[in-house]
């Protein structure tokens, strides 16, 4: 079996055999991680350039990580360094990019849509690392690979998305997978957050952390952006921990321990709570140790089916 | 210049004619209409059997580019793209550089479309209802309409403060010309770049919601109670919302009109899923319910006008990220294909309505002279064949600009000919 695409560009419209394919592939890889020598030679010759147009660490260095534990040959790009402050257009940029024979290319753009945008104008397998406010495919699929570690399935699991739907990539990319893989997905936020019309994607909405509680085995908690209180969409970070602030106190209430997630970077103590972040019932780490298995799965998939 | 346009159905809303007609046109002028006329070698014969003699298309919302961004359309390619889609006439919007906000302006943008394509396409500027279309200080009104100008627009942009809107219908009332105005409270539509709903949520854009539509709307319909006199005109009608303000403000009698482009009453905001630029345009594409309204506001009558909102922009500028490409895509050389495809094929108008919209009704909006089939006028014809089916190739386009999304439709129904002010062309 192989995957349809030639580029992973989003989590909607993916099959669920794609899906379980890539969560398959991914449990070898999670084995590699554990091993002395961790790298792998099955993208050897092969270029990947990681083009982030966005700030991020921890996805940028996963990313580079799986490449390389692949024996990829690997360019990594940021705005920093990038020709986009001189004027150069995305298409631009790209071909310049591709005219050095690359063969793959990692994106992370502001924009929702870049990455179509981008396997538009190249020939490279094209790997979506973030699109604005659409879709964060290797972030979802390394959030289903962890609660299906944790838990052994997917179907019929009660997973919620906590926070700011409106903005978030990671909640788009869960939805589309878990609910495909048949989990039962809702979202919780302040209702100036949550987009219209999304109760059609398959989830319930709830804007009461105390109605999810009880009903739910994983809260997957999002991180709050202080812009959005200058645009108006929250009156202000204290009301927003008191009210939708994952704590420690307010999970105590479920009937059993809810697993909690969270993409990173932290807020401490404004979406959640420290000490229920370093608790035992949280995942955080282990969806970044399985971000490196999930990308290199990816990666081993569209980088060897050509 | 001695034509016979022989066997062709007159399609005529003016003398309500709708009929087998024969035409002899001679120097511009209608010699003789009647039926099976004979006429002597020196006439070329035009077979129009199976094919529509219309009077003059007329698209009421076109943005020519020129002064000032000749690299998307001059007012020379946008005449000619007009002529290649049967339209004899253009209103050409403001949001120019410099507006079209003074005298000097109207009068070259005028001026200047008499020069391009033999003069075939008659040229009315619509000027800016303010300076700089900046929405603060009324636009010298009265010089504009003396240089030409058929409307008032600050088009692009609504004239968002009351205060301006109302002083704007109030001195435009003086001169019976119409403010044309783009429906939309910008204060809700500051970042979005497609509707507001359900796709927008999936593809995780920020949207322009229907209902800063109907908000500018409801506004102006208040405003117009109060400035009776005033003409109003909603340009680019696009949600079930605003139409339904204008049915129940036309229903109370009050002076009020609108128009849809083919793409409103076509696509849906489905499209813009894989962030095609060309489905990018404000106001943006609705969803499947507010393209149903507009087809039932188009044979109720509620919806008076078709026009493009023809936008061009360069293949540079519109290939780029969604949220950075500019809004808009040409309509001109497509409009007539998709109104029979979509309106006359499947019975939402008759040919005999299609024309109305086209044609008598924009010129009734400007004020503008009728078009009158009789013998001893001035010949301003649109020749359509109805049945002619044939494939959108934006490379074949007259315009400078290829941004359409309707490249590889097949559509039924185009123009044939155009003949205007002593000139004839036959596509």
């Amino acid at each position: 079996m192989k995957l349809k695409s030639r580029h992973l560009l989003g989590l909607d419209g993916m099959s669920k055999e794609e899906i379980a394919l890539i969560l398959d592939t991914a449990v070898s890889f999670r084995e590699i991680l554990d091993r002395p020598i961790k790298k792998v030679p099955p993208l050897q010759g092969k270029t990947v350039v990681n083009l982030f147009f966005e700030s991020s660490t921890r996805t940028r260095i996963s990313f580079e990580l799986a490449e390389r534990r692949l024996s990829a040959d690997v360019v990594s790009f940021s705005t920093a360094a990038s020709s986009v402050s001189k004027g150069e257009t995305l298409k631009d940029t790209a071909r310049n990019i591709e005219a050095m024979k690359i063969d793959m290319v990692v994106i992370r753009h502001p924009a929702a849509g870049s990455a179509h945008f981008l396997s538009r104008v190249v020939d490279a397998n094209v790997i979506n690392a973030g699109d604005g406010g659409h879709e964060h495919p290797t972030q979802g699929l390394l959030d289903m690979y962890t609660i299906w570690q944790k838990f052994g399935s997917l179907d019929g699991l009660r997973v919620c998305m906590v926070g700011d739907i409106t903005h978030s990539r990671v909640a788009r990319s869960n939805i589309y997978g878990l609910t495909t893989m048949g989990a039962e997905v809702s979202v919780c936020g302040p209702n100036t957050l949550i987009p219209r019309e999304i109760e059609k994607l398959g989830v319930k909405v709830f804007h009461r952390l105390e109605d999810v509680i009880p009903r739910v085995d994983v809260l997957n908690v999002l991180r709050i952006q202080l812009e959005r209180q200058k645009s108006g969409l929250f009156p202000s970070l204290r009301e927003y921990h008191r009210f939708f602030g994952v704590t420690k106190e307010k999970v105590a209430k479920a009937p059993k321990p809810i697993t909690i997630m969270h993409p990173g970077p932290i807020n401490r103590d404004v979406e959640l709570s420290a000490d229920l972040a370093d608790s035992e019932h949280s995942v955080i780490l282990q969806q970044v140790t399985n971000g490196v298995a999930i990308r290199m799965a990816v990666l081993y998939l569209l980088g060897t089916s050509n | 210049m001695k034509l016979h346009l022989k066997g062709g159905r007159l399609v005529d809303p003016v003398s309500g004619k709708d009929d087998s007609f024969d035409l002899l046109i001679v120097d511009g002028r209608i010699e003789k209409l009647g039926k099976n006329l004979s006429a002597d070698g020196s006439y070329t014969i035009v077979d129009m059997r199976e094919k529509i003699i219309a009077p003059g298309f007329i698209d009421m919302h076109v943005h020519l580019r020129e002064p000032g961004f000749e690299h998307k359309e001059t007012i020379e390619t946008g005449c000619a793209a007009a002529a290649a889609g049967g339209f004899t006439a253009v209103c050409c919007m403001p949001n120019t550089n410099p507006a079209i906000d003074e005298e000097s302006v109207a009068l070259y943008v005028r001026e200047k479309g008499k020069t391009v394509c033999e003069g075939i396409v008659d040229v009315y500027p619509i000027a800016a209802a303010t300076k700089g279309r900046e929405g603060a200080e009324l636009s010298p009104m009265a010089e504009l309409a003396q240089a030409g100008a058929v409307g008032f627009s600050d088009d692009g942009s609504p004239i968002a403060s009351a205060e301006i809107m109302r002083r704007a219908l109030e001195y435009s009332s003086m001169y019976g010309i119409p403010i044309i105005q783009h429906a939309e409270e910008s204060t809700m539509t500051q970042e979005g770049c497609m509707n507001e709903g359900l796709t927008s949520t999936r593809l995780g854009m920020l949207g322009i919601p229907p209902v800063a539509e109907d908000l500018m709307i409801a506004r102006d319909i208040i405003l117009l109670r109060y400035i009776s006199k005033a003409r109003y005109h909603v340009a680019h009608i696009s949600t079930a919302g605003a139409l339904d303000h204008v049915k129940k403000a036309k229903k109370e009698g009050l002076n009020l009109t609108c128009e849809v482009t083919p793409h409103h009453f076509t696509l849906t905001d489905e499209a813009v899923t894989g962030f095609d630029t060309n489905t990018k345009m404000n106001p943006p594409l609705r969803t499947a319910g507010d393209v149903a309204a507009m087809k039932e506001g188009l044979r109720e009558g509620t919806i008076d006008v078709i026009a493009t909102d023809h936008a061009p922009h360069t293949i540079d500028e519109k290939d780029v990220e969604y949220t950075q490409a500019p809004f808009g895509i040409v309509g001109l050389e497509t409009a007539i294909g998709l109104s029979i495809t979509e309106l006359v094929e499947k019975k939402v108008l008759t040919l005999f309505q299609l024309v109305e919209k086209l044609s008598t009704n924009p010129r009734r909006i400007l004020s503008l002279p009728t078009i009158k089939m009789a013998e001893g006028e001035h010949a301003n014809l649109t020749l359509l064949d109805p049945a002619i089916e044939w494939t959108v190739n934006i490379e074949s386009f007259h315009s400078k600009s290829k941004n359409s999304p309707f490249n590889g439709w097949r559509l039924k129904g185009r123009a044939i000919g155009v003949i205007n002010n002593g000139k004839a062309r036959f596509m």
